[in-house]
């Protein structure tokens, strides 16, 4: 989802651990206990979950650059009030995330560096432009919705920190996805034109969004590890199709159609899928999606603008800390 | 070049008038007058709290969770510390 490139393989370095702590951990996690930060846990425990929330972060704060792109350009002032509420938020979710993530012991600084050097990632989704409104409102249902899916497994993570940051997230997406639906809704219900842009949005989102549930379970080499240690309680497919099964019905309820004819219900009720292109998943995860440079460049430029005001910031702090000592001193 | 690091700042908020301050979370901030500010943004977008607290991370001494045993061991074995280690006849009524 917001965490899919952790399929590379680190190799094994719990050989070198203490067996016995190993299993301890393992019986802990298996007896649905939550690890906290001073605990005692693998080194690849501590490693995946690093890569795991410092990417969930990244994936938030980038997100902020898609919706952004419409805050100025909203068409009402109900509606652009509500998108920067949004935009806001994913950048207290990011903040959140960042802070779960220093609980395992590397600094926001260094995971921010490394997004910014471009050796972290972030989720796929948000390397695809939003050239109209309706792309906002599909952020909102699909994106969004799609997020919500993830999340909730998530809040009953092992990890402590992660689990307990998901709560606050969670919370706060269902707005989300209702301010989405609902601009869809308003498109659909409008004129001929507007039924359109909401329809030419989702044919351009629907396949992106359901790559961000990451590859297929066959190829997911992550997923053994992180099912073991309760970091992920269903599978990318399951979720995949958890978040199929919720969205045709309100495709149908929008009389959108999705933008696959040979999608057919089967007999339990799942809506079967065709099979995903997972070429362009893979292009656009190796850096050449549709946005890439243009959301890399823009986070390198407000990094780069705004360490002014982080230096300033930390001068007058060290000033001010400074002269109450002085003064203290007479 | 590497970004410099920022403070880290403990959060605790109270959500309502009676209740105590909860620790919500932690961020990061050049002073206390930013640290509060940054909590306001981050902690309390919809109406969480009334008021809030900052405080160092580096002020806080914890714990060792791997001594958890010894630490709390003199609360695990005074059972008699608990009401219902007291008998007292049906009879009586709530006591």
């Amino acid at each position: 989802m917001y965490t899919q490139a952790l399929n590379t393989s680190d190799g094994d370095d719990r050989g070198i651990e203490d067996a016995a702590r190993a299993a301890q951990f393992q019986a802990r996690i298996d007896a649905d206990e939550r690890i906290e930060p001073n605990d005692w846990m693998p080194a690849a425990y501590r490693k995946t979950l690093t890569r795991q929330i410092s990417q969930h972060a990244h994936s938030e704060i980038v997100g902020m650059l898609p919706e952004g792109n419409w805050i100025t350009r909203a068409p009402t002032l109900r509606r652009k009030a509500a998108l920067l509420a949004k935009v806001q938020d994913e950048c207290g979710h990011g903040l959140y995330l960042y802070a779960a993530a220093e609980t395992l012991g590397s600094a926001r600084e260094e995971l921010v560096d490394l997004m910014l050097a471009g050796k972290a990632k972030y989720s796929s989704i948000f390397n695809y432009p939003t050239l109209t409104w309706a792309d906002i409102g599909t952020i909102g249902w699909l994106v969004d919705g799609a997020a919500i899916m993830n999340q909730i497994p998530l809040c009953r993570c092992s990890y402590g920190p992660y689990a307990r940051a998901m709560i606050r997230v969670c919370k706060e997406e269902s707005f989300h996805q209702r301010q989405g639906f609902e601009i869809m809704l308003t498109l659909c219900r409008g004129t001929r034109e507007q039924r359109a842009m909401a329809q030419n949005a989702l044919d351009r989102w629907w396949w992106p969004v359901l790559m961000m549930f990451g590859p297929p379970d066959k190829v997911s080499q992550h997923s053994d590890n992180s099912t073991k240690w309760k970091i992920k309680r269903f599978s990318n497919d399951e979720l995949r199709q958890k978040f199929v099964d919720a969205t045709v019905p309100q495709a149908q309820f929008l009389g959108l159609t999705i933008p696959d004819p040979d999608m057919r219900q089967n007999e339990k009720g799942n809506w079967e899928y065709s099979p995903i292109d997972w070429n362009e998943f893979n292009q656009v995860l190796a850096g050449n999606g549709p946005c890439n440079r243009d959301r890399l460049a823009a986070r390198r430029k407000a990094h780069e603008d705004g360490a002014w005001v982080r230096e300033a910031a930390m001068a007058h702090a060290g000033k001010r800390k400074h002269r109450q000592l002085a003064q203290a001193a007479e | 070049m590497a970004t410099p690091n920022v403070p880290l700042w403990e959060v605790f908020i109270r959500s309502r008038n009676g209740l105590a301050h909860k620790h919500v979370g932690s961020l990061h901030a050049a002073d206390a007058t930013l640290a509060l500010q940054a909590a306001r943004d981050i902690y309390t977008r919809r109406g969480e709290g009334l008021s809030i607290w900052v405080v160092p991370s580096s002020a806080i001494t914890a714990s060792d969770p791997s001594e958890k045993g010894m630490m709390f061991e003199p609360a695990e074995s005074k059972i008699y510390r608990h009401p219902t280690f007291y008998d007292v006849p049906d009879e009586v009524g709530h006591m």
